[in-house]
């Protein structure tokens, strides 16, 4: 946080809610910080008329009085940059929750002052560059290794350019040591130290945006085949409660291949975030064999936590994930949920007695969620030497009632390209994760699909094809069941609902809690499914020589197919292959017909 | 420091409006009056009545009354600033005590000597301070203890209707609540709102019966009480609880009733100070409001007792989507759905295990808590009950003709499912292990259980399936 200058400018008028109006405030700027009354709250000025200055508190107001000071910082919302943020918990303000909880308690207190990072921690710093090196802003200047799976790299802060005068040796230093001196060129020096401030409004700059093109593998087969995410996309997750939206956010952040996880609990339950702090330090991370929690940053504000700082909590997030993309990371961020933000911004434009827009949301609903999934993305980063880096974001949605039609759901699906809709329909049967595959879409396929076809199999994006057609096939078919009764169809018709039934169960339902299914690879999908299509084949040939659609899908093997979600990743292959073999070598002498 | 230190007791007698539950008082410049401070009304019976700072500026408060406005007039009507939050004083003698919506005692024992005198709005619990909530309480009902567990910590609504026998169930986990193995200190809170004095007597009758009533502190905000003075009763109930629970290490089981009147309140509030309403005419603000309510329960690191709530909605019109429930599942760990057509059909408790849900329940069951078989049993039985009723809805279409046998099977199911498993007396109290076995001897009625108990994994059905059963082992114990 800023500390706040010692000068006095600025009196409490009026107070309401988490709204507080100043007088005496001429001279302040908008989203200027603000301490609040004699306890130094903090707040962020949103509204300055004449000398009126409008803040919204970040802490609880109760008991402040009318005519206590304001003081200013000249400085707006930002948070510090530097090592020692990853396996850190903050607040929505970057208050670092283990040291609040060293200072006041097991209950959050206020008009506490906590710095974001550590500056008494010392780091192995190694420098890359030597005094005369030109620089520019994003430039390396030394790297620190942060956590057994994350290096930090230290740059030079954007919007800096000039020649080293000096550079750290190789050695340990406190974030507030000097790590180099740029002389720029107009002939000024800046001194750098081990991290900068950035103010969380505003996006950090990049070099140029490159298409999204990869995937971010996730490991869950509903995403990764159904409609899978690029690195540097966005998506959103909309579902009622208890259809499972937070488990899905907590696996994409288990096990989704970004090098970085920012997730961010915005106004959800306390004890979730408890989960997260529990579970993640215990799970091994996929690709790294680390512990999860080296390449994590939570945020978390309850939703018992003041509502302002919820509503800065997704800009904390955010331009962390910004800072660990200019190093050269895949970010993955997630944010649960935005509808809780949404619903910060609307009790401050409420207070303001702004004019309401649909639903009571502020009428800029619309442009502040689409600015903040603009911030998402593959780029080109800054710096002499650009690279390759994404966010990816994955906001879920909290819909009123689970209706989708309403303005925070709708606004976020006009900008993301990723829909994963939860139903509450396939959560009442437990069929989990709880995704609609005919009505979650995504708009990355055909920019993906080459690299499934290079780097899983050629044979991939047909049998993605053939197994949406089948369901699509069998929510038709299900929709006379419904009427006439499964009689009325003809044997080949069921043959599609028997298919489209595997692939629901053993293919698309997926067990987060169970060791082995919680994470699939995608060479495992792909045979998975080719084995499921392999057996739809083998029925239909089957069916035609004679054998009847029942006893074809009461054989032993749909047993085996449906246990083979649970096969170790190890015997994946072998086992697949000989499952498929078996399938071919089906003979219709088996089913009681002489051929 | 307390605003008391920073100013003191100020006088006011101008009033100058009055309107629904709000009064409004010119400070005459002035000031001095702070945010959520708590003033005393004096009216002109010389009656005293207290109401709390909504809105402040150095000329103007706006007070939330909370013993209603009616009597109050804006020429001789005072009003006084207590230079105070809304505190209560805290004792675990107020155990085995009733008080009324606004904290004072009112079974005649006189009032209680306090040990610490809190702010009633509490601070949120640091989410790095919270522990995982992952104790299983016993309630000795056979769908609440399998399939939905309650755990100590959670917070878990009963979603029911006008009509539907919500308090019994309430009571009777209250009466049958315990942890396995454990003889520890409990104590019920029960905080009415707006209920009726009928069903207030109820609840302490219940208490009385079983000889609980010293370990339960009942406050009474009624129906015929200030309908403003409920926005502090749910308030008064959890700060005695954390008190109980963090001080004097009880594990406290708070019974909120009915969180709709409370969302009236607080919609009535917010339509006097003419805010912009959001859905059905509720404040924006209702989602952060309830959840410090919920938020206030949990278990604390390194702290002994624990504050497990279950709040009763009477959804209107029985409409889950209905502002209310929505928002209070969004924060719940889940919800216990009374459902009407159960209790049409003559069943108690009628909980309908499809749309319920206990989120804390996946890390809290299994050996050594509940039994190994837990976790696959309650699934199965969920899943073969949901396949029963939509079942159900095929035959009333197109009639069982065109049923196989296993579909004619699970059918059946789902009749003694209802009959056997989620019906049970109200005095009834089923050991997890009697719950689980019932389970299990409705499974067993299928022929082929390898093939049709598809989430039981076979070495489950061949240790725990009523015809395969060791004699010897003894399945009464969380060993197995």
């Amino acid at each position: 946080m800023t500390t706040a200058n010692t000068e006095q400018i600025g009196l409490i008028a009026r107070i309401s809610g988490p709204v507080v109006q100043a007088s005496n405030m001429l001279g302040s700027k908008l989203y200027d910080v603000a301490r609040v009354g004699e306890e130094k709250l903090v707040g962020e000025i949103i509204r300055l008329t004449g000398d009126l200055a409008t803040i919204q508190v970040y802490e609880n107001t109760e008991g402040l009085t009318p005519g206590e000071p304001v003081y200013l910082t000249n400085a707006p919302l930002s948070v510090e940059l530097g090592p020692g943020l990853m396996r850190q918990i903050f607040d929505g303000i970057q208050r670092p929750l283990p040291v609040i909880r060293e200072v006041s308690g097991d209950f959050i207190a206020r008009g506490i002052e906590i710095p974001g990072l550590d500056h008494k921690k010392l780091w192995d710093f190694a420098p890359s560059l030597k005094v005369g090196d030109k620089v520019v802003g994003g430039d390396i200047l030394g790297e620190i290794p942060e956590t057994p799976t994350v290096d930090f790299k230290l740059m030079v802060p954007p919007n800096i350019r000039g020649k080293l005068e000096f550079i750290a040796q190789r050695g340990d230093y406190t974030i507030d040591d000097l790590s180099a001196t740029v002389v720029t060129p107009t002939g000024d020096k800046v001194d750098l130290q081990f991290y900068h401030r950035w103010p969380v409004r505003q996006p950090r700059p990049y070099h140029q945006r490159l298409p999204a093109n990869i995937p971010l593998i996730t490991g869950q087969r509903i995403f990764d085949t159904i409609a899978p995410i690029a690195k540097g996309g966005t998506g959103a997750i909309p579902g009622g409660f208890g259809t499972g939206k937070t488990v899905s956010q907590h696996q994409l952040a288990k096990w989704s291949d970004a090098k970085i996880v920012v997730y961010v609990g915005c106004g959800e339950r306390g004890n979730e975030m408890t989960d997260v702090l529990r579970e993640f330090p215990k799970l091994v991370d996929p690709y790294t064999g680390g512990p999860l929690m080296d390449r994590t940053v939570l945020i978390a504000n309850t939703s018992n936590m003041p509502v302002a700082a919820r509503e800065a909590s997704v800009y904390t997030g955010i331009t962390l994930a910004e800072f660990f993309r200019d190093m050269g990371y895949d970010v993955a961020m997630m944010a649960d949920s935005t509808s809780r933000w949404a619903e910060a911004m609307r009790e401050i434009s409420g207070r303001l007695e702004e004019m309401p827009g649909e639903e009571s949301f502020p009428a800029y609903l619309a442009s502040r969620i689409a600015e903040y999934y603009e911030r998402a993305g593959r780029v080109l980063t800054i710096g002499s030497k650009p690279r390759e880096a994404s966010i990816s974001v994955v906001g879920a949605v909290s819909p009123p009632g689970g209706d989708f039609s309403e303005p925070v759901t709708q606004n976020t699906l006009r900008i993301v390209k990723v829909f994963w809709a939860l139903s509450k329909d396939l959560a009442s049967r437990r069929h989990f994760p709880a995704i609609d595959y005919l009505l979650s879409y995504t708009l990355y396929w055909s920019a993906l699909e080459d690299y499934y076809s290079e780097n899983v199999s050629p044979e991939f994006p047909g049998l993605r094809a053939e197994t949406l057609a089948l369901l699509q096939k069998d929510k038709e078919l299900q929709d006379i069941v419904a009427l006439v009764g499964p009689d009325a169809l003809p044997p080949s018709e069921k043959i599609i609902l028997e298919t489209a039934r595997m692939l629901k169960e053993d293919f698309l339902q997926q067990n987060a809690f169970h060791e082995t299914d919680s994470f699939c690879s995608l060479e495992k999908q792909y045979l998975m499914l080719k084995t499921i299509l392999r057996f739809y084949e083998k029925a239909q040939d089957l069916y035609k020589r004679g054998a009847i659609v029942s006893d074809i899908f009461e054989h032993e093997l749909v047993v085996r197919i449906a246990r083979m979600k649970y096969i170790e990743r190890s015997e994946i292959e072998t086992s697949l292959n000989e499952l498929m073999k078996e399938i071919d070598g089906l003979t219709i002498q088996a089913f009681g017909v002489e051929d | 420091m307390t605003v008391q230190e920073k100013y003191e007791t100020r006088e006011f007698k101008t009033v100058i409006e009055v309107s629904g539950p709000l009064m409004f008082v010119d400070l005459q410049g002035m000031g001095g009056v702070s945010y959520g401070e708590i003033a005393e009304i004096i009216t002109t019976t010389g009656e005293k009545r207290r109401g709390q700072v909504l809105d402040v500026s150095k000329n103007l408060a706006i007070i939330q009354c909370f013993e209603g406005t009616s009597g109050l007039e804006t020429k001789d009507t005072t009003c006084r600033f207590l230079g105070e939050t809304m505190k209560i004083g805290v004792s675990a003698e107020m155990l085995g005590r009733v008080f009324n919506g606004r904290g004072e005692a009112i079974d005649g024992g006189g009032d209680i000597v306090p040990d610490k005198i809190l702010d009633i709005t509490g601070s949120p619990i640091n989410p790095s301070a919270r522990q995982y909530p992952k104790e299983f309480i016993e309630t000795g009902i056979s769908t609440i203890d399998t399939l939905l567990t309650l755990v100590r910590g959670q917070k878990l609504p009963l979603f029911s209707g006008s009509g539907l026998p919500h308090n019994m169930l309430a009571a009777q986990i209250a009466r049958q609540a315990k942890v396995l193995g454990a003889k520890e200190d409990f104590a019920v809170i029960f905080c009415a709102m707006g209920i009726t004095a009928d069903e207030a007597r109820f609840f302490r009758d219940d208490f009385e019966q079983t000889g609980a009533l010293d370990k339960v502190v009942l406050f009474l905000n009624l129906a015929d009480d200030p309908a403003i003075e409920r926005l502090l009763t749910p308030r008064l109930a959890l700060t005695t609880a954390e008190h109980l629970a963090y001080d004097h290490d009880y594990h406290v089981l708070v019974i909120l009733t009915d969180i709709t009147a409370y969302a009236e309140s607080l919609r009535e509030v917010a339509a006097a100070r003419s805010e912009v309403p959001s859905r059905r005419g509720y404040p924006g603000y209702m989602y952060s409001d309830f959840s410090t309510i919920y938020e206030r329960a949990g278990r604390i690191h390194g702290r002994k007792g624990s504050i497990t709530q279950i709040p009763i909605l009477t959804l209107p019109n029985y409409d889950i989507t209905h502002p209310v429930p929505d928002l209070t599942g969004y924060i719940t760990e889940g919800q216990v759905y009374v459902d009407i057509g159960l209790n049409r059909k003559g069943l108690y408790p009628p909980i309908n295990p499809l749309p319920s849900l206990s989120r804390l329940m996946k890390d809290t069951i299994g050996q050594g808590s509940t039994r190994s078989d837990h976790k696959y049993v309650q699934d199965q039985l969920y899943a073969l009950y949901a396949t029963g009723k939509d079942l159900r809805d095929l035959v009333a279409v197109v009639g069982d003709e065109s049923l196989s046998d296993i579909d004619k099977k699970t059918l059946e199911f789902a009749e003694l499912f209802e009959q056997k498993f989620i019906n049970q007396d109200y005095y009834e109290d089923r050991s997890i292990f009697e719950s689980l076995d019932i389970g299990w001897e409705l499974l067993g009625t299928f022929d082929d259980p390898h093939r049709v108990l598809k989430r039981i994994p076979s070495e489950f059905i061949d240790k725990f399936h009523p015809t395969k059963r060791d004699k010897k082992t003894d399945f009464n114990t969380v060993n197995i």
